[in-house]
């Protein structure tokens, strides 16, 4: 009796490891082979007669040059001030969007939501040029300017700075809502309720109430956003003009046109390391809110 | 009823004569750039000579590149550009020695594209020339017009002469993203030796385009085509391909047509060669020179050049082609500018260092 009750608490052990196993091994796969990689490339030397590129050596001569090199931290710099002011314009587009969901009629907030989705079924490329297409000189946007007699001469969005903002804003909307509205429909509304009784105004309520509690979606939704946007690639290169200087662009021509693999290797862990940092201030945030909540 | 029985019979004979080259494997791998062939040429290759084409494109060089140094591109016949990216993939030993004895119809190629190409793999050991072209000015006619009755559109002084280039900016002049192919433009305008590697000249054509730089919209490889056709911008300095690609889709643009013209600058024009070449590690080799060899046929090449409108490495194509095409001085340059035409070395890793260095600063405005 008791011998099967300790095989049969053995088998569970045993299930649960598995269990917990999957998802460590996942991350093994996926996550710290392909990292073990790009590092140990980043410390070989570049040797363009071989197939492929590279001996690893362990020089790390690559790091020296990431940080003997102006270019590279006013890129990072100007990647990390982009994808803020990106972020931000998106937490104000996202913000208003997620709360009236979340206050919409029960009814209403499924055909919202896949609203908020659908854009996602087209593909991503595809959006973007839409987008090129709506901001180019004789664009969309241009020609409804002109026909309208608003504005003679409207000049180009495209090309701008402006353009990559709108471009990071539109497709990375999805993931600043979601996150907002799983929070604000949780918020229960007799808070606020108890608010007006004390006599606050609807914006202190608002102010005082539902924007700190609204605050792990706020950094859920800002750091979901933010952290591809600082690698983001294809939005700068199709949308935005010559001049920004971007570091998933660098890492391109370290890649291509030099063909330089550690270089490029290079280039990709310090961004690990320039993301790391805002996760691991999300964890500690989470982790307080935890232990508050 | 016997229509439908007969075209059953037909599908059954298809199908079993495609299974049966699928029983055999004869298959080739070509990885060639967008638009470069007739479209009907792999299915064409494939009822001539019982061997699969799985043909599949790319845009850039760089893409092609990379994975052929990564290994194992399962690819057996690439289309990559002469200089630098052929001859840079030649000396890593990326490609295996092409079989001329394979090759009927290898005494179609144009001599004197061979002779260019052997300088970079001499002996012609290792490519076979596919389509060429020049470097030059495409314009809108009207629009150049209207700001400069006098513009020299022959010219590199359109692009790069600072006051001239100014007076289009308000319209859109777009450069190639591409430091490989504008900085010997601006070596050639201040009359040094296009294919310079010294660093004091090279800085000196970066000077050139630092000096434009306010004027000129974007540096792209990709978005010419479309922006002269539309008529978004005025000026570009691109493939010649690109541009009489964007000449023909803006003479069709609605609601008002857009009229492109080319024009291969006086002071000379890089010429760039497509080279077929055959992956050291293909594991088809002989379905890659009867694939080769298909493309030489002159039948073929002639499709092929009407249809996408480039010149190409084979003579004998040449009278087979539409008039349009082998008359167009745009892309069969008479002699005396082809005697103008240059090509460039690929420079070591130094010296591609230092140049896309120099390109990222010219861009960024650093």
């Amino acid at each position: 009796m008791s011998a099967t009750g300790m095989a049969s608490t053995h088998g569970i052990a045993w299930g649960r490891r598995l269990v917990i196993a999957l998802p460590y091994l996942w991350l093994l796969l996926f996550f710290a082979a392909p990292f073990l990689i790009v590092a140990a490339i980043s410390l070989g030397e570049n040797t363009p007669d071989t197939v492929p590129p590279v001996t690893l050596t362990g020089s790390g001569k690559t790091y020296v040059q990431l940080f003997a090199d102006a270019l590279y931290p006013a890129a990072y710099l100007n990647s990390l001030r982009i994808a803020a002011i990106a972020t931000l314009a998106t937490l104000l587009i996202g913000y208003p969007m997620a709360y009236a969901i979340a206050r919409a009629p029960a009814g209403w907030r499924g055909p919202l939501l896949m609203a908020v989705i659908l854009p996602f079924w087209t593909s991503f490329l595809i959006r973007i040029y839409a987008w090129m297409g709506i901001l180019s000189e004789n664009g969309l946007l241009n020609q409804f300017l002109r026909g309208s007699g608003l504005v003679a001469d409207p000049g180009t969005i495209l090309g701008t700075e402006w353009a990559i903002y709108l471009g990071i804003a539109y497709a990375y909307l999805p993931f600043m809502v979601l996150p907002l509205y799983a929070v604000l429909e949780k918020l229960d509304v007799s808070l606020l309720e108890a608010a007006a009784d004390l006599g606050a105004r609807p914006w202190r309520a608002f102010l005082t109430v539902t924007l700190p509690l609204s605050l792990p979606g706020i950094v859920g939704g800002c750091l979901l956003v933010f952290i591809p946007a600082v690698g983001e690639f294809v939005i700068p290169d199709l949308l935005g003009g010559t001049e920004t200087l971007m570091i998933g662009k660098v890492l391109w021509d370290e890649f291509f046109s030099n063909s330089d693999w550690p270089m490029a290797s290079a280039v990709a862990m310090a961004m690990l390391v320039v993301l790391v940092i805002p996760i691991v201030l999300f964890q500690r945030a989470r982790a307080r809110e935890m232990a508050r909540g | 009823m016997k229509h439908g029985f007969l075209s059953l019979a037909t599908a059954l004979t298809l199908a079993l004569g495609a299974a049966d080259g699928w029983c055999q494997g004869k298959v080739v791998n070509v990885y060639n750039w967008t638009d470069y062939i007739a479209e009907d040429a792999p299915k064409a290759f494939q009822q001539a000579t019982g061997i699969k084409a799985n043909y599949t494109t790319y845009d850039t060089n760089e893409i092609l590149d990379a994975k052929l140094r990564t290994g194992r591109s399962g690819y057996d016949v690439v289309t990559p550009t002469m200089s630098p990216h052929f001859a840079r993939q030649k000396t890593a030993g990326l490609f295996r020695p092409i079989d001329k004895a394979l090759l009927k119809n290898y005494g179609n190629l144009d001599p004197e594209i061979m002779k260019a190409l052997a300088r970079y793999d001499p002996g012609n050991e290792h490519g076979v020339p596919w389509m060429w072209g020049t470097t030059g000015i495409g314009y809108n006619v009207e629009e150049v017009k209207k700001r400069m009755p006098d513009a020299p559109v022959d010219s590199l002084k359109l692009i790069f002469d600072p006051q001239t280039v100014a007076k289009f900016k308000d319209c859109g002049v777009m450069l190639l993203d591409s430091p490989t192919d504008v900085l010997p433009a601006a070596l050639l305008y201040l009359g040094l030796d296009p294919d310079s590697k010294k660093p004091e000249d090279l800085e000196k054509a970066a000077d050139v385009v630092r000096k434009v730089r306010p004027s000129i919209r974007k540096f792209t490889s990709a978005e010419m085509i479309n922006a002269l056709a539309r008529g978004d911008i005025c000026v570009a300095f691109s493939f010649s391909g690109d541009i009489l690609q964007a000449r023909d889709r803006g003479a069709k643009a609605k609601p008002q047509a857009v009229t492109v013209n080319y024009a291969i600058p006086k002071e000379g024009s890089q010429l760039w060669i497509d080279v077929m070449a055959i992956p050291k590690d293909s594991k088809n080799v002989e379905e890659a020179h009867r694939w080769i060899d298909y493309l030489l046929d002159p039948k073929v090449a002639a499709a092929s050049s009407d249809a996408v409108g480039y010149a190409n490495g084979n003579k004998a194509a040449v009278p087979l082609m539409k008039k349009e095409i082998s008359e167009d001085p745009l892309i069969y340059p008479p002699e005396a500018v082809r005697a103008k035409l240059f090509t460039i070395s690929p420079g070591d890793q130094e010296q591609t260092r230092l140049r896309t260095r120099l390109w990222t600063n010219i861009k960024t405005g650093r």
